[in-house]
């Protein structure tokens, strides 16, 4: 029975400036995506990235914001009863009674101006957003949402910053050095069996991570970003316990996910191997290093660049839970604090917060194309 | 025609049957890792179907066994030594570890299974509708997409089900699978934009077949694999997204499933007491879990590739 043949080709792709290669599905499919985001597909953005990508882009960047703060929103609106009720509902599950539970509900309505129209209340909420007012947190009231998270959020951007600067360059030279064919064969084996964890989520190599090198080694500290009495400074001291304390949360993320960009990047660098300018380049007797760097290496890194901005919601995703197992003072325990309290308007401004974050870094990485790719320029047409 | 009933059957063939049907060595579907991810699936099932024959499930609740044993062969903390009637030992509320592990298994399973159907099925008509139709669609659901990709979706989640409080896992599956959708869409999409130019296809449009029959009877059969390697890859997000919300609380908590022994494990400090065997099961578990669906993951990605197959 002859067997089915999926079909497969190489394309050819004339790109920004007239650059033309051929290459096969994996860059393809990339390159379609990153092209088809600059308006290629329709012939706008030859010869550069025109004003028309920049506009687009920022346009995605407010809509995801708007999008966001609808949801968080709209939907807890949906459900029966109101966030209020529900909260003080089971405050008082918690502790059997609590003493005049209506009239609290209800101040607490007249204070939140619970009791105004919907769409009065979406106004005012969407107005707040926009003056940075977050309003107050239910538990500890004095303090504003703002505050608490501006305590936490720079710990959480430290920490996710750190490890994917880290997994992302580990990852990808793991990758490179994999499809490269000057690699040692120890390297070949070593590799593969190093991204035996890729998959497994953050939250569980976290758990590992800690009973194994915490509990029962005590290498690492178990919880926290840093040690009790240390007074935040810029002291040596205090940087070198921060790393200790950090290391374990980032490794969680970073062991589990550099195999993915490995993988992601050996499959480029195959693709690239097969192509007329490697046999050219090799003809030419060009040091191999230099082949690796200039012509695997800065062709592959591109569509890897994409991928990481696809996966920053992922990301951010692993690492909330990461941080509520090691009870890291990030922005995931602060929302497991806030869920533990029932205060839902914390709940709410971490999580809107986040996500503003998370948009800022795809932005920041889309618009960072340019730097990465000279075949890519900001410059108009 | 006859070609895409070949393509639709190899699956069947090459993946169930093995090398009985097919004894040609380079049958892409005699992929390793394809099939040794399916093993390790299809083991986990028969252990769990094996467990509900012989074991009693309803151990899994609460207050049925002793609490804090360990498992057979270790001592707890209290100097107890675990007992063969509760060989994985028991948790801090009388839970069975063996019978939590059959029962919990195939829930945090189902959660995948339902978020990722649900999401893919999705994604199968937005990806073809933007890939193949264009226009107004393409931009429309590439604009949703390129906004829904970005938001960390456990977060709106986290919002969602603060109001709810604990659901069922229908409703969990069914909210996760508000946000399962994108990724599938835009790999769709990428791939039905690089088929809809090829020559079988044009040859089709150029011999009038409607727009429905090119996109599910020409070209939604060659990508099958693909289609195979992003609805797994789907499942796995789900189930993270699942055990992510369980560990924080919100699981259904009578009857728990992996996640939610996680979440009364960390909150009980079982890291800091050493009772390994309460987080460390459900871990393991999933972490297997997880290998197997990346192994199948990889495989399926290698059957649709024929280059990364050569690069073996």
């Amino acid at each position: 029975m002859p067997q089915p043949h999926l079909p497969f080709q190489t394309f050819k792709i004339t790109t920004f400036n007239n650059f033309s290669f051929s290459c096969g599905e994996p860059v393809i499919l990339k390159l379609i995506d990153i092209a088809s985001d600059y308006g290629i597909e329709k012939g706008i953005g030859m010869g550069g990235i025109s004003l028309n990508y920049l506009v687009r882009r920022l346009l995605v960047f407010f809509l995801t914001l708007w999008v966001a703060a609808t949801l968080i929103f709209i939907i807890p609106r949906l459900a029966p009863g109101d966030p209020i009720s529900a909260m003080v509902a089971r405050l008082s599950y918690q502790a059997g009674f609590v003493e005049n539970s209506g009239a609290i509900i209800e101040a607490w309505k007249e204070r939140f101006g619970l009791n105004d129209p919907v769409y009065v209340q979406y106004f005012r909420y969407i107005g707040g957003i926009l003056q940075g007012d977050l309003g107050y947190s239910l538990a500890r009231f004095p303090a504003t949402v703002t505050e608490l998270v501006g305590r936490a959020l720079p710990w959480t951007i430290g920490l996710v910053g750190i490890a994917t600067f880290i997994f992302f360059t580990v990852g990808n030279l793991c990758g490179a050095l994999l499809a490269w064919n000057r690699t040692p064969r120890l390297f070949k084996v070593l590799i593969p069996m190093s991204m035996m964890f890729t998959s497994i989520p953050p939250l569980l190599a976290g758990l590992l991570l800690s009973y194994t090198f915490a509990f029962l080694l005590g290498w690492f500290p178990q919880t926290y970003s840093y040690g009790f009495g240390m007074t935040p400074g810029l002291t040596l001291d205090f940087i070198a316990n921060v790393i200790h304390h950090g290391t374990l949360p980032a490794m969680a993320i970073v062991l589990v996910t550099f195999g993915y960009w490995a993988l992601g990047m050996r499959g480029m660098m195959v693709t690239i191997e097969g192509e007329d300018y490697m046999i050219l380049a090799q003809a030419k007797g060009l040091k191999p290093f230099y082949v690796l760097y200039r012509y695997m290496i800065r062709n592959a890194i591109l569509p890897q660049m994409t991928a990481l901005a696809v996966s920053i919601g992922t990301l951010v995703n692993g690492v909330v839970l990461v941080e509520v197992i090691f009870n890291y003072n990030g922005m995931g325990t602060l929302i497991v604090t806030a869920l533990r309290e029932q205060d839902f308007g914390l709940i709410q401004g971490t999580s809107f917060i986040l996500i503003t974050t998370s948009a800022l870094a795809v932005l920041i990485i889309d618009l960072s194309y340019p730097l990465i790719d000279p075949r890519i320029s900001l410059e108009g047409r | 025609m006859a070609e895409d009933t070949k393509v639709k059957e190899a699956p069947v063939a090459g993946g169930t049957k093995k090398a009985g049907v097919l004894n040609r060595f380079d049958n892409p579907w005699l992929n390793w890792k394809f099939l040794t991810g399916a093993a390790i699936l299809g083991f986990l099932f028969f252990l769990i179907f094996l467990g509900y024959q012989l074991w009693d499930t309803d151990l899994a609740l609460s207050a049925r066994a002793p609490l804090n044993l360990p498992p057979v062969g270790f001592t707890n903390w209290r100097g107890q030594e675990g007992v063969p009637e509760h060989p994985l030992g028991t948790e801090n509320s009388g839970r069975d570890m063996l019978a939590l592990w059959i029962v919990g298994t195939p829930r945090t399973i189902f959660v995948g299974v339902v978020a990722a159907t649900v999401g893919m099925l999705a994604g199968i008509l937005l990806g073809f509708m933007a890939g193949f139709l264009g226009g107004l669609f393409d931009d429309v659901i590439r604009l949703a997409v390129d906004i829904m990709i970005t938001i960390p979706s456990l977060l709106v989640l986290i919002v969602i089900q603060a109001v709810l409080g604990q659901v069922d896992l229908l409703t969990m599956a069914l909210l996760i699978s508000l946000f399962a959708w994108p990724t599938p869409t835009r790999y769709i999409r990428a791939q039905v934009l690089s088929m809809r130019e090829s020559g079988y296809v044009q040859m089709a449009r150029l011999s009038g077949v409607p727009v429905r029959d090119i996109m599910f009877k020409e070209i939604m059969p060659n990508l099958l694999p693909y289609l195979g390697a992003s609805y797994i890859g789907n499942m796995q997000s789900a189930i993270i997204s699942a055990v992510g919300l369980e560990v924080l609380g919100f699981g259904p908590q009578r009857i728990p499933s992996l996640g939610v022994a996680i979440f009364f494990s960390i909150e009980a400090g079982a890291l800091f007491r050493n009772m390994w065997w309460w987080w460390g099961i459900p871990t393991v578990t999933l972490s297997v879990v997880f290998v197997a669906l990346l192994l199948i993951n990889l495989g399926l990605d290698e059957i649709a590739n024929p280059r990364l197959r050569k690069a073996n």
